[in-house]
């Protein structure tokens, strides 16, 4: 919970991960280069005063991370987005025994999501029916770039991709959040595309994809399919750090996805241990959109209630405190939110 | 022995036109260029570097081979040897682009046909962004105007400057008319939209604008975290539209 100015704000932090990088779990140089391309992501957005040591940043363990999220981090609900890169570390990178039991140990403050790979085929298939039932699975995080043997990508149209969306149907495995990354078969195409999302949204209606990043590097591409689907989120990670070295280009992502898919549909997400939910929770409840980028409606406060906690909450079934709820926005359910907002008139 | 300074100079000019096809803006402004050695005999060398070493294998294939390809057309080099530094898949590109294999020759089973449809997206979203600088400069420049008017401006309403000259360049390279009297706000297709539907897709150009501006921010920042060196090299691309607050564009333009 986070209170300013006589207002108080339930946190849900939708995408954290307890993550090893350290070199004894390196598995070859791609470990040590995507930990160092993350590490460089951290130094690259951060405050000077919030930037870790690259010793810190290898590895965390769940003591800390309950001291940076929980009490240092207003965060009130977080939810682990475990990355597995089998090929890039021995016990993979996010830590599945450590994370499903701290979030087992703290069921009130954690929720542990887990992964699954189309190409491992049946014995996925088998491997994810026995995950949801031992982590009581309510979603899902894909990596698209995911390395695997010779394949260095999948995409969510793939026929055994909807054999596994199949049975998250089955098993109320509901939320599925999608996390595009560089690689992709074949490499003729743009790995970070998201029409496949597009499709499998309009397929498996009852199913919610929230895009991680919003999409970044093609927030474009993003808003287009999210406002024509009722059940695509956009997720903050990545995208939150911008408040602090380009707040112009946070403003002008906050305007775009409020105007393209609507205050309901957006989920605050630190990225932790990239980044630590403090600062970015501070820095959002001040924030608000320049008075020059005309073409954007304010930031209310009840937008950032909901962004920074409310919508998560609602898709989780997390308890709020009754006189935090918020009812959703009599808008739209598909296309542009602000059409009176469309042109520059004003300016 | 060092070759005369104009080799180097004609040698940089040269990767000077190879364009980050993703943020569109050429490498050698972004800081990609590591290092340049022009030598008496004709041979070149040239190493490039990129904000991280994930970033996407077939957009880092394509400027390391369309570096090679603008050096060996210089008509004075001999051997030429271009090498991405520091990049996940740098053993692969390297050894391909030593061996002249093509994209397919370089990453075998993971290549399919071609990068000409990834190239193609990546032209059109260029032109879509620097439509929508031009239309937002006429817009600001011409407070008054109706916004679904903005679908009958051609080319000659348009401003001499950058942003305009930018455009033209944009609509050449995906195959549309750069005459007086051909429409502005137009598809890849050289399509016009009817007035209903102009102020969302403007809305629709902006937020591709908005990203490829985005990411080339982004990416200058991380090469300069990852090679602290590297900001000398980096310009702005002129009249940066990620740095001009919209009243200063409204000034530029009038």
């Amino acid at each position: 919970m986070y209170s300013k100015d006589g207002e108080s704000y339930f946190i849900v932090d939708a995408h954290i991960a307890l993550w090893d990088a350290r070199p004894e779990n390196q598995r070859n140089i791609h470990g040590k280069q995507f930990i160092d391309c993350f590490y460089d992501y951290h130094r690259n957005l951060s405050p000077e005063s919030e930037v870790w040591s690259y010793e810190d940043y290898l590895y965390q363990g769940g003591e800390r991370l309950m001291k940076d999220v929980f009490e240092d981090g207003y965060v009130d609900h977080a939810i682990f987005q475990p990355a597995n890169l089998h090929e890039f570390y021995n016990n993979g990178f996010g830590q599945t025994e450590e994370a499903s039991a701290l979030a087992k140990a703290h069921p009130d403050k954690l929720t542990y999501n887990h992964n699954f790979d189309p190409r491992n085929g049946e014995q996925g298939l088998e491997q994810l029916r026995a995950d949801a039932e031992r982590f009581g699975l309510k979603g899902l995080k894909l990596y698209t770039a995911e390395w695997n043997g010779d394949s260095r990508g999948w995409k969510l149209t793939d026929p055994w991709a909807y054999r596994y969306f199949e049975a998250c149907r089955e098993l109320g495995i509901t939320n599925i959040h999608v996390h595009k990354g560089p690689t992709i078969r074949p490499l003729d195409r743009d790995a970070f595309d998201v029409a496949d999302i597009d499709h499998v949204a309009s397929d498996f209606t009852d199913l919610n994809f929230i895009v991680e990043h919003v999409g970044l590097p093609r927030l474009e591409d993003f808003c287009w399919i999210a406002t024509q689907e009722p059940n695509v989120h956009g997720g903050l990670a990545v995208a939150m750090p911008f408040i602090h070295t380009r707040p112009r280009y946070f403003a002008q992502i906050i305007g775009e996805l409020l105007y393209w898919i609507g205050e309901d549909r957006i989920q605050f997400s630190s990225d932790y241990a990239i980044w630590t939910p403090r600062w970015l929770v501070e820095r959002f409840v001040d924030f608000q959109i320049p008075e020059d980028l005309t073409e954007y409606a304010p930031l209310t406060t009840v937008q950032r209630k909901k962004i920074l906690g409310l919508n998560a909450a609602k898709m989780y079934g997390l308890d709020v405190p009754a006189e935090l709820r918020l009812p959703d926005a009599d808008e739209t359910q598909t296309g542009p939110r602000q059409p009176e907002q469309a042109d520059l008139a004003t300016v | 022995m060092a070759l005369s300074r104009s080799a180097y100079d004609e040698a940089r000019a040269a990767l000077g036109t190879v364009l980050d096809p993703e943020l569109d803006e050429p490498i050698t402004d972004l800081g990609f260029v590591r290092s340049l050695d022009v030598r008496a005999d004709g041979s070149v060398e040239a190493h490039l570097r990129l904000p991280t070493s994930f970033c996407a294998p077939n957009f880092a294939y394509l400027m390391a081979s369309d570096a090679k390809d603008v050096l060996v057309a210089l008509p004075w080099t001999e051997r030429v040897v271009v090498e991405l530094d520091d990049h996940h898949d740098s053993d692969l590109i390297n050894a391909g682009l030593a061996a002249d294999a093509g994209y397919r020759g370089t990453f075998g089973h993971e290549a399919e046909k071609d990068l000409d449809e990834l190239r193609t997206t990546f032209r059109r979203k260029a032109h879509t962004a620097a439509m929508e600088r031009c239309l937002t400069a006429l817009l600001r420049a011409q407070p008054d105007r109706e916004v679904a008017s903005l679908g009958e401006a051609t080319l000659g309403d348009l401003p001499p400057g950058e942003h305009t000259e930018a455009l033209l360049r944009r609509r050449r390279s995906i195959g549309l008319s750069d005459h007086a009297e051909a429409l502005v706000m137009v598809d890849h297709d050289g399509h016009g939209y009817p007035p209903d539907e102009v102020p969302m897709r403007l809305r629709r150009a902006r937020s591709t604008r908005i990203s490829i501006d985005g990411n080339a921010h982004f990416c200058r920042g991380l090469l300069r975290t990852r090679y602290p060196e590297s900001g000398a090299d980096q310009s702005l691309r002129a009249g940066d539209p990620t740095n001009i607050s919209l009243s200063t564009l409204k000034e530029k333009v009038s």
